[in-house]
């Protein structure tokens, strides 16, 4: 018999386990959702940034948090240079569909195989002084493992929705994904945009980063667990809406804990897809598309 | 001064096996064609922690019969490629091997997921093969030319839990009910197969039964549904990221149990003991080795001297505890059956699996018509005065104290999960 506490904790840590997709979506659902730039290396930039900063927390013992904001910035850098190879190769081209996928997927391969090359086939973690540690409110027990990373990634992104709506450069990455011609004619160049928008959802892989090795140990290959997540997540939204991948993300996944706790752990990943699925049935362009040009 | 006296001993005592597998021949200069042994190996991803010291030994071993004069008098060569931890990769990596490299034997990667796959193409091969530590793989293939290093036994979904619950039986009060769940995955599937099969047996009621999918993140809805349960055993099956992920989750939410464990692979894993440290004590857990008196079989400790002394130096794992003394001794049970055979006649190397026991650093094998130990050795342990997350405890007699079976106990059961 399923008690009212346990369903009250399930939908607790799913909203928790959300805010992580949330971070891992947020940066693919910029590329993806507003560049049409399908990123699908994302899950494995997160993954790089986890390895970095496990280096990094364990030269310097800063909480791996804290070093994942410190990374952001050379993650953009990198995420802009990348978009520029990606433009000067494929999207100027006009070959970004099948050959700019295939650039991707075969980025994911190197990244994969370069953290094994450097750091082996082992899981890398990181201590923090709050792991193994819970916050309770009277009977919904928060573990701080899953609290904090969540915590991160509402601050990350709530500084990208403010960014994105207040900024100059905000709007104009928000226009782009509408109509990047229009963008000339207020002198603005759509390419040096969607360069920083890209660099952006590059540097929001490494919060994630950040967030995912506090979460749980990763190794090389982590990020395919997410990849087919974030996909979800991005897609269930709709294109283009990065409140809707934050919601869609909360979703998720409170539908994936509250069906292992009702119908079991091996039901979850059936029902959260199978909602994606009834979601493209019935609204193609997910629940908060259509603002995508 | 010690590694080097350890490393002649052990050249002594290897030498001296040979001499009486082999009929009593003088180690030789190996001379002519090398013999290619030819097997995938989890090198990457999530099995590697295993797979990688397992290499290693099997290296040791080239090592010492090229010293010793080589396997029929040839030097030895061992070619393996990684295989990612994925059973996709395994078919291609073996066809590879035998039609292209033409390696003259195979022996197995690491686990049930790496040897299911290559047993298709083995078999259409008509090779003889060993394997390292599969879970029953050969019940669904019955193929007479193999043989499995793993202790699990003849039936392992009915054996494989029986010493959890024989060590319950010691708990006071005696428990009454049970908690199941793992991952939905061969090994974990019959771990927990065996689970409810020995909670039948012993009159256990089981009252949370659920497996996960691989790639789950979050296992609080699985601990959060077992605690409200509120069983007096919990029995895990799983492999190391969840293993890691459900005590993580278990210390988390306060779990309390008489007795905690189960079909865990990961504790094994020297990553995860540096890891979790003393979060480890009372965890009682399957094992196949643990460094106890009552396991030191000839050559055991001149092995893992060995072992050790050249991990050190590569700088890999140290503690070689799980998979390398099973991997040494997999391709000592080779090497006896090619000496045995006399040839490198596939037919006849599998047909010396099934004849007579090998004497290996892992004690004596007798192996059944399938290739599975005749009879089980499921080792259970229980990791007591673990503090903090040195590894060099673990070498130690006391740390994972051996409950099961009764001829290599070495200690007494202590009561409760977490340890107060």
């Amino acid at each position: 018999m399923l008690d009212s506490f346990l369903i009250a904790n399930a939908v607790t840590s799913g909203l928790l386990l959300g805010c992580l997709y949330a971070i891992a979506s947020m940066g693919l659902a910029v590329s993806f959702g507003m560049l049409d730039v399908v990123n699908i290396a994302h899950p494995a930039m997160m993954v790089l940034a986890s390895f970095l900063i496990a280096v990094i927390c364990a030269a310097s013992g800063l909480d791996p948090l804290l070093a994942a904001v410190l990374l952001a910035p050379p993650f953009g850098l990198l995420g802009a240079g990348l978009y520029r190879v990606y433009y000067i190769f494929f999207e100027r081209r006009g070959q970004e569909a099948m050959q700019g996928l295939a650039f991707f997927f075969g980025l994911m391969i190197v990244i994969e195989v370069a953290l094994i090359l450097v750091w082996g086939g082992d899981q890398r973690w990181v201590e923090t002084a709050y792991g193994g540690h819970s916050l309770n409110l009277g009977p919904i027990g928060l573990p701080l493992r899953m609290l904090f990373p969540a915590l991160m990634a509402l601050a990350a992104i709530a500084v990208l929705f403010v960014w994105l709506r207040r900024s100059f450069t905000g709007r104009a990455v928000a226009a782009v994904a509408q109509d990047r011609e229009a963008l000339r004619f207020m002198a603005i160049n759509p390419i040096r945009i969607k360069t920083i928008a890209f660099g952006l959802s590059i540097a929001l892989a490494a919060i994630a980063g950040g967030c995912l090795i506090v979460v749980q140990p990763v190794d090389a290959h982590s990020g395919h667990i997410y990849l087919g997540r974030v996909l979800a997540v991005v897609i269930l939204a709709g294109l283009g809406s990065l409140p809707g991948t934050l919601i869609a993300a909360l979703i998720f996944g409170v539908i994936e804990n509250l069906t292992a706790t009702i119908f079991g752990p091996a039901w979850s990943p059936a029902v959260a897809f199978g909602l994606l699925l009834v979601m493209l049935a019935f609204r193609p362009q997910g629940m908060f598309g259509g603002a995508h040009g | 001064m010690t590694g080097i006296l350890a490393r002649h001993s052990f050249g002594a005592l290897a030498s001296a096996l040979m001499l009486l597998t082999s009929g009593g021949t003088l180690a030789q200069t190996p001379s002519g064609e090398p013999i290619r042994i030819g097997g995938s190996m989890s090198l990457s991803g999530g099995l590697a922690g295993s797979g990688r010291p397992s290499q290693l030994a099997q290296q040791i071993w080239v090592e010492d019969i090229n010293a010793r004069g080589g396997l029929l008098g040839r030097p030895v060569e061992l070619i393996q490629y990684d295989d990612q931890s994925a059973g996709a990769n395994v078919p291609g990596i073996y066809t590879k091997l035998i039609d292209v490299d033409k390696v003259d034997l195979v022996i197995s990667g690491y686990g049930t997921a790496i040897i299911a796959p290559a047993m298709p193409v083995v078999m259409q091969r008509g090779m003889a093969f060993i394997a390292l530590l599969g879970s029953g793989t050969n019940e669904m293939f019955r193929y007479p030319l193999a043989a499995n290093i793993s202790p699990v036994g003849p039936t392992m979904s009915e054996d494989f839990s029986k010493g959890f619950f024989t060590v319950a039986q010691g708990l006071d009060p005696v428990p009454k009910t049970v908690a199941i769940a793992g991952l939905d995955s061969d090994f974990s599937n019959r771990a927990m197969e065996s689970a409810r099969e020995q909670a039948r047996l012993f009159n256990i009621e089981v009252v949370y039964d659920r497996s996960y999918p691989p790639g789950t993140v979050d296992f609080s809805p699985i601990v959060r549904s077992i605690q409200s349960a509120k069983p007096d055993l919990v029995f895990f099956a799983s492999y190391p990221p969840d293993s890691v992920a459900l005590l993580k989750a278990v210390q988390e939410l306060g779990l309390e149990a008489q007795m905690l464990g189960g079909g865990m692979i990961g504790p094994q894993v020297t990553a995860i003991k540096a890891q979790l440290g003393a979060q480890l004590n009372n965890l009682v857990t399957w094992d196949v080795y643990a460094p106890e008196p009552t396991m030191d079989f000839p050559g055991t400790t001149e092995f893992l001297e060995r072992y050790r002394e050249v991990a050190a130096k590569q700088g890999a794992e140290t503690l070689g505890l799980y998979a390398p003394p099973l991997a040494y001794a997999q391709v000592q049970v080779l090497e006896q059956a090619v000496t045995r055979a006399g040839s490198l006649e596939q037919a006849a190397i599998g047909a010396e699996l099934h004849k007579g026991s090998f004497q290996t650093v892992i004690g004596e094998l007798t192996f059944d018509e399938l290739g599975e130990w005749a009879e089980e050795r499921n080792l259970w342990v229980q990791y007591q005065g673990i503090e903090g997350n040195e590894l060099e405890q673990f070498k130690l007699p006391g740390r994972q104290v051996i409950l099961y079976p009764e001829i290599y106990k070495s200690g007494e059961l202590r009561t409760g999960f977490p340890a107060k």
